[in-house]
């Protein structure tokens, strides 16, 4: 086994910043806005780093797709312990329409490609909610998935991954190569120190074009509008059980 | 009536014997189970968990923690990541390839981007960024709105009486442009990287560094990973040592390592206090027929009395959408406890001559921030081994022009032209391990900037008369206008701000209008509009001297000011869980750095210090 474990990053606007839809609503305002990495990629470097540091694996790769300012999360990854980088660059119109589908053609192209033992993602963005790049990622390279997961350790050639399900925990061992996705129990992410800052602009971060992989970024997808959730209205105060029938009924709901 | 402090001598005896106990127990709550114990009927709960007030060395539970830290050196570092210290660095960048010298500069920004603790009006004066960059044009400077129209008023509270802008007045504007002062720095950021300099946001600088003599040797950044409750987390590491041959300040006004500084090297001991206000700002898109861009509107009276310093302003942008900066700046030397900048500046949108270029608009962004406005009988001592200041921290700003980013450019510049040649010379004889520059100080005495703030010196302190604002203007007129500010005398201001509260029992309160959610709004929807956040779990960065002052003094005699000033909801006075009585709350995550508390608590009890880099305000172009 090449001892190899594939991060992705992604870069999303920061959780405190009150967001704000364009004025043509075509999308959310995200020029000057402070971004920082997705707190659930900072959860599966974080782990990446600890598999390294008890010496089950051997190298962490760091990967996030998006314009040049991708690049300052990928630095942030190096910083938290990531040996280097790729940046797999993504502007313009691609990257507004670039979603799970093409991320994990890109993961699953680069994971075959670096002869990666386990990939590693945040269960979801923040931005999008998705859920769906790891999983869709398994499934592109055909490997067994760890989704959820609150706890990663090896078990000989298998990974033991506890699960976290609507009913509790579960259990699942995996053949490797496998692909796990970090849910938000499974550590706490270190700070990025500024030496490791330091020090990480000294790691090396590779440039690669999607073409350059063989994926295609179509987007299937055309969001037609973008609208901020309707303003919460004041609810009505009824005095009797009559008052409160009579107004459902009038609501058309009885 | 107020719950007055009703502690006995030998309850007071209690809690100073507890605050020199540490407790053991890891548990974040309020309440220690030893104050349980030991003093039953008192119950002062323990607020301050930072170790600047209670240190480390003599905590148990951080014995045996780590605490190297790791060093780098730089030849100079530079605190602050506002207009002084990148034109500093810049500056700095400039002179080393013309000279082809090599040069490390290292800038230390405790906002998580450059830009982002970044507030201001702003109407730029472009003199500096002249001389900076005679080619800013060309580089894309983010100057797009220059000046077309200059209104000044009067306000009363149903009227606007128009005062005509005469020529050589200080608050004429021909010539400048309105900026997004976050963006304007923004750019210097991205300039000062294409030159060279190692820009670090992110990472606030915590402590001083001194050598053996006494000279500053550098900064260090603060420590990650320590828990509310002041105890060592399992992330906990230490921050980082930058040394260098020379540190520039530029924090800011009212830095808190400046304030260390003061003390250290005595550098107040000849000038006066210096005063401020607080500037409060908010950003609207607004209906396109009534923007007007380029449009300057700055006002004064109403909502404040004639004896409270202050005015509002309104610039509308020019940068594609229909945007205005308005803002109500509030001088901090007022005496009714009970006034709320906050709701002064809510109330002020509702003017007539305010409230309709508002209706129909949509708020975007909030934020506030201290400014100077003590002038030149305020500025320190500005150099010393090892170091300078640079920028709003020692203050230069021109306060009837309200203009403090041109003057702040030019000291940085000038502070890396002093030493430049000192800190890139093969040998320098110095006394001290750290550098002494004091060729930065007289350069700048015989600067422009001296120039322009010894003009307009008494104008401040000219409103501190019985007629307040109109006596103000009154000299402005004679004295500025007529004389250009010649004659021979310097006016003194009244001393600390924080001296300056009446108590809660002479004064009246203030009653507010509610906001009304279109163009007034509460303060807790303001704070989230800032994007502020702070890590959880970390002591606060709001630190007392005294846990029992605030109620105490502060909410006994002048009614918890601070409820009040604090344009975050900071400060909240709750009712005990138990018993009788209040205690204090600190919001510290809501803080948006502005320095306001530390200037007007009345007790000086608060001591603002850098918290984890990285939190604070979120302000895009403010």
């Amino acid at each position: 086994m090449s001892g190899r474990v594939l991060v992705g990053v992604k870069r999303v606007i920061d959780y405190a910043v009150k967001i704000r839809v364009k004025p043509d609503n075509s999308s959310v305002v995200t020029d000057g806005v402070k971004h920082s990495m997705n707190p659930f990629c900072e959860i599966a470097v974080e782990e990446a780093v600890k598999l390294k540091e008890k010496k089950l694996i051997k190298e962490v790769v760091a990967v996030s797709c998006g314009p040049q300012q991708a690049q300052e999360t990928i630095r942030t990854a190096l910083a938290m312990g990531a040996d280097r980088g790729i940046h797999v660059e993504v502007t313009g119109k691609d990257y507004e329409t670039l979603g799970p589908l093409q991320v994990s053609k890109i993961m699953a192209a680069l994971a075959k490609k670096e002869d990666a033992q386990l990939v590693i993602l945040g269960k979801q963005a923040i931005d999008d909610d998705c859920n769906q790049t790891g999983q869709m990622t398994a499934a592109l390279l055909d490997w067994p998935q760890g989704t959820f997961a609150s706890e990663v350790s090896f078990d000989g050639d298998k990974i033991k991954v506890v699960r976290e399900i609507d009913g509790g925990l579960e259990t699942i061992k995996i053949k490797t190569p496998a692909v796990v996705t970090a849910d938000l129990r499974l550590n706490t992410p270190r700070y990025a120190t500024l030496p490791n800052i330091m020090k990480a602009k000294k790691k090396k971060i590779a440039n690669v074009k999607p073409a350059d992989l063989g994926v295609d970024l179509t987007s299937r997808l055309e969001v037609v509008r973008v609208d901020e959730p309707p303003q919460r209205q004041a609810g009505v105060k009824v005095e009797t059980v009559d008052d409160l029938v009579g107004k459902l009924k009038e609501a058309g709901t009885v | 009536m107020f719950p007055a402090s009703r502690y006995s001598s030998k309850a007071h005896r209690c809690i100073r014997a507890l605050k020199t106990i540490q407790t053991d127990h890891a548990a974040p709550q309020l309440y220690t189970t030893l104050h349980r114990r030991t003093c039953s009927s008192v119950t002062t709960p323990r607020i301050t968990t930072h170790y600047t007030i209670h240190p480390r060395e003599k905590d148990s539970r951080w014995e045996g923690v780590e605490m190297e830290r790791f060093a780098d050196e730089a030849d100079v570092v530079i605190v602050g990541g506002g207009p002084a210290g990148l034109s500093a660095a810049i500056r700095l960048k400039q002179l080393a390839n013309e000279q082809e010298k090599e040069l490390r500069v290292c800038l230390v920004e405790k906002a998580s981007q450059i830009g982002a603790h970044i507030l201001s009006g702003a109407c730029l004066e472009p003199t500096a960024l002249d001389e900076l960059f005679p080619d800013w044009k060309e580089r894309g400077a983010p100057l797009n709105t220059p000046v077309t129209e200059d209104v000044f008023s009067i306000l009363t509270e149903k009227y606007r009486i128009p005062v005509p802008i005469l020529p050589g007045l200080p608050m004429a504007n021909h010539g400048n442009y309105i900026v997004r002062l976050g963006n304007f720095v923004r750019w210097l950021g991205e300039q000062a990287e294409e030159l060279g300099v190692e820009l670090y946001p992110g990472y606030a600088a915590a402590e001083v560094l001194f050598h053996e003599d006494g000279s500053v040797k550098g900064i260090a950044t603060n420590d990650v990973g320590i828990a509310k409750d002041g105890s060592p987390k399992d992330v906990f590491e230490r921050g980082m040592e930058l040394h260098a041959k020379v540190t520039l300040f530029g924090e800011g006004c009212h830095g808190h390592l400046a304030k260390q500084l003061y003390k250290q090297f005595n550098l107040r001991e000849n000038c006066e206090p210096q005063t401020y206000a607080i500037g409060l700002k908010e950003v609207w898109t607004i209906d396109e027929k009534k923007w007007r861009p380029g449009r300057v509107e700055h006002s004064v009276g109403w909502p404040l009395n004639r004896n409270t310093y202050g005015g509002s302003f309104l610039y509308h942008l020019n940068e594609g959408e229909p945007l205005v900066a308005l803002g109500l700046v509030v001088g901090l030397d007022y005496s009714n406890p009970y006034l709320s900048p906050f709701r002064e500046f809510q109330r002020w949108k509702h003017h007539p001559s305010v409230a309709p270029t508002l209706e129909g608009g949509t708020r975007i962004a909030y934020g506030a921030r201290a400014l100077n406005e003590g002038g030149l009988q305020s500025i320190p001592k500005l150099t010393f081994p090892g170091g300078m200041l640079i920028g709003c921290s020692p203050g230069f700003m021109n306060v009837p022009k309200i203009k403090g980013t041109h003057t702040a450019m030019k000291s940085g510049m000038l502070a890396a032209e002093a030493i430049f040649p000192k800190v890139t010379a093969e040998s320098v004889d110095s006394e001290t391990a750290g550098l002494h520059v004091p060729e930065y100080a007289d350069s700048l005495k015989n600067s422009w900037i001296w120039k322009e703030l010894y003009a307009v010196r008494n104008i401040r302190p000219s409103f501190h008369n019985y007629f307040g604002l109109y006596g103000g203007m009154v000299y402005t007129g004679i004295f500025y206008w007529i004389f250009r500010g010649k004659e021979p005398w310097t006016l003194k201001h009244c001393g600390l701000d924080a001296h300056q509260l009446k108590p809660a029992k002479d004064c009246t309160p203030i009653e507010y209008p509610k906001p009304d959610g279109k163009i007034s709004f509460d303060l807790l929807s303001s704070v989230a509009l800032s994007g502020t956040n702070h890590e959880g779990d970390q002591p606060a960065h709001l630190t007392l001297r005294d846990d029992s002052v605030p109620v105490g003094q502060n909410l006994a005699i002048f009614d918890g000011p601070e409820q009040r000033f604090c344009p975050a909801g900071v400060y909240e006075y709750v009712p005990l869980e138990t018993g009788d009585g209040m205690r204090l709350q600190i919001n510290a995550q809501n803080c948006v750095h502005c320095k306001t508390c530390d200037i007007k608590d009345p007790s000086q009890n608060i001591n603002w210090v850098v918290p984890e880099g990285g939190g604070g305000p979120a302000y895009n172009g403010m």
